[in-house]
């Protein structure tokens, strides 16, 4: 793969966050809301506070300006100040990006974990016990949403069985194994209900891809050469199959940053989704727009690492 | 007289649909001599295909499933053996080349690789003198700069340029037999030529025999000893290549003799080329008695109650017709 493929695709990212930021920057200046509402139904604090308190944040310039403002400081990691929290926007994101990050990434880790081997295996017995097994299984998984099968891995895992808890806490007082025990017990359930979700539309698609690809005529040839079934489907079936998934990956991933603020919601993960979601019900407009920034540029990434993926998938990509 | 190469006797290849039972080769006996190269000629869908790639053991089971008949390999039946087996007669003893250049290679290894993996597997060598192996083999089969491309992706080559690289992978263990599946079908006319040509000249330096399955009359003409003419699933003629060229006894070989463009007989009278009527029966229960009666000028009451058996006619010409 070549390196200006690489940088090319970089620099795409540029124009494409840019376009993001206006565009977010924009609808979040035209929605309703006051960040200081609340001061308005305070009597203790006279209009003219407001108004001042209005001035200093600049909220009365027109759109333009205040995006250029918050474009120049946002570049100079100066990311805004939360009304609501009192704090700076980038310690605010740091200290709950850390957890999604893990919640996210362990959940499409197990997804692709699960649904690879199972979705190849399937296809390559296709209409055999396993595949009608794994197939059900994938529909079933993917037709029901995480917030139903988070309330009933709750149910079942923490108020039947009592094995884990259902409330996520980020201040767990012990040391040592004892406190990484204790966050992978919380996390098990999120990770799994995402996990489980992204890995069932997986298994399905991995399995048509890989039906496709079997048929094709280089798969004979393959087999023609002796090299073995197993060969044939790991090194000429396979990664063939796989650059189709990728983009899937890719393009699911607002999907899962989606899904991860419902789950976030229902285990109580102080994540960015719960900061995203108690931002905006308290109109932190600041925080508001990081936190979409943040998701925007997360998904821009990933896209560019898939992107990547491909290339050393295919090498019919890079070289143009 | 010495066993034949290969040795095909009353296979049946049937693949079960959800239609019913379809029989892609029924019943086709066919020899190969060492050394010697068999044309096998019929239009599309008459079991060429099938039958060549049941001597390899690449028909998908199921839905296909061979019905009858030994595949006899110098005298070693294959359709018992399990894949294990196979793997060691695949490429090393019998390679296969496709009607498809531009599919038949893996677009994301280059050709190298692709050549090397089967170096490497047959002749216990490693990867490094394995793709040495794979650039000596390009360089045979007349590709320039064979060092260099070696490393280039099967995107980066031309149709015939790609099909000399599947020459080269199927020849690169010496095979004893090529089977070769219409390998010039979709290579326009010059570059055609050029592969039959590169064909003959490893043939005369290996020493392999050819199975030439191919629809062009013409490079039957050119390029084999022997023919096999099948039709719906079955041999109707089968001679040395003169015999049946000059004494045609099938009257389906000799519609296919005749619908070969003749530039000096048209020439001036713009003479219509002549087709054969009709088209190949379904494989689907077929009618019983002879397959082409439907489409055939010389077609009697006969015809229609039992299929004739192939009988000899002269020394090496045999044909499946009651006339």
């Amino acid at each position: 793969m070549s390196r200006q493929y690489i940088i090319r695709k970089i620099l795409i990212m540029i124009p494409s966050l840019l376009g993001i930021s206006l565009v977010l920057f924009t609808v979040l200046a035209m929605a309703p809301g006051d960040p200081f509402e609340e001061l308005a139904t305070n009597p203790a604090i006279p209009p003219e506070v407001r108004a001042a308190l209005r001035a200093k944040f600049g909220l009365d310039d027109p759109v333009w300006t205040r995006y250029l403002h918050w474009l120049v400081a946002m570049i100079q990691g100066d990311w805004g100040f939360s009304f609501v929290s009192r704090m700076d926007v980038d310690k605010l994101i740091l200290q709950r990006l850390p957890v999604t990050l893990i919640v996210i990434g362990s959940s499409q880790i197990i997804a692709i974990l699960v649904a690879l081997p199972v979705g190849v295996l399937a296809a390559t017995r296709p209409y055999s016990l396993f595949d009608q097994v794994a197939n059900t299984l994938a529909f079933v998984g993917f037709s029901l949403p995480t917030f139903f099968t988070g309330l009933l891995f709750i149910l079942v895992f923490s108020i039947q069985l009592d094995w884990l808890p259902f409330v996520y806490r980020a201040n767990i007082d012990a040391t040592g194994w004892q406190f990484y025990w204790e966050h992978i017990k919380q996390s098990i359930m999120p990770v799994m209900v995402l996990g489980l979700f992204q890995g069932a539309s997986l298994v399905r698609f991995v399995r048509s891809s890989v039906l496709d690809v079997i048929k094709l005529d280089y798969v004979t040839t393959a087999r023609s050469k002796g090299i073995g079934e197993r060969k044939v489907i790991t090194k000429h079936v396979v990664r063939n199959a796989l650059i189709p998934v990728v983009t899937l990956v890719a393009l699911q991933l607002p999907i899962v940053f989606g899904g991860a603020i419902v789950t976030e919601q229902i285990f109580r993960v102080p994540g960015i989704g719960s900061l995203l979601i108690s931002s905006m019900l308290s109109n932190d407009t600041p925080v508001v727009m990081a936190v979409t920034f943040v998701i925007a540029c997360l998904v821009v990434f990933f896209n560019l690492l898939a992107d990547i993926i491909y290339g050393w998938l295919d090498p019919r990509i890079s070289y143009r | 007289m010495a066993e034949p190469l290969l040795d095909i006797r009353g296979l049946k290849t049937w693949f079960k649909t959800d239609d019913g039972m379809v029989r892609a080769v029924d019943g086709v006996s066919l020899s190969i001599d060492r050394g010697e190269t068999l044309g096998v000629v019929g239009e599309s869908g008459c079991g060429k295909t099938v039958t060549a790639r049941s001597v390899l053991k690449l028909i998908d089971m199921p839905p296909g499933r061979f019905e009858a008949g030994q595949i006899l390999w110098q005298g070693r039946d294959l359709i018992p053996l399990d894949e294990t087996e196979m793997n060691k007669i695949r490429a090393r003893e019998i390679a296969i080349i496709f009607q498809e250049p531009m599919t038949s290679l893996n677009p994301v290894y280059t050709v190298g690789d692709q050549i090397a993996e089967v170096i490497e597997l047959h002749q216990k060598l490693s990867r490094k003198q394995a793709m040495v192996g794979a650039a000596d083999m390009l360089k045979l089969v007349n590709i320039p700069n064979p060092e260099r491309r070696v490393h280039d992706y099967p995107h980066q080559f031309s149709g015939g340029m790609r099909q000399r690289v599947m020459i080269a992978m199927a020849l690169s263990c010496q095979p004893k037999l090529l089977i070769a599946d219409e390998p010039t079908t979709a290579l326009d006319v010059t570059i055609q030529a050029q592969i039959l040509e590169l064909m003959q000249e490893m043939k005369e330096r290996f020493g392999m025999a050819i199975m030439l399955i191919t629809h062009a009359m013409g490079v039957v003409a050119e390029t084999t000893q022997r023919v096999v003419v099948m039709y719906a699933g079955k041999v109707v003629e089968e001679a040395p290549v003169g015999a049946l060229f000059g004494d045609p006894r099938h009257p389906y070989t000799q519609g296919l003799i005749r619908s070969i463009p003749r530039v000096d007989r048209s020439a001036g009278r713009q003479a219509r080329l002549e087709s054969i009527p009709g088209t190949v029966p379904s494989l689907l229960n077929p009618p019983p008695g002879c397959r082409f009666a439907a489409r055939c000028r010389y077609v009697m009451p006969a015809c229609t109650q039992a299929i004739p058996p192939l009988k000899e006619v002269a020394p090496g010409h045999k044909v499946a017709c009651i006339l």
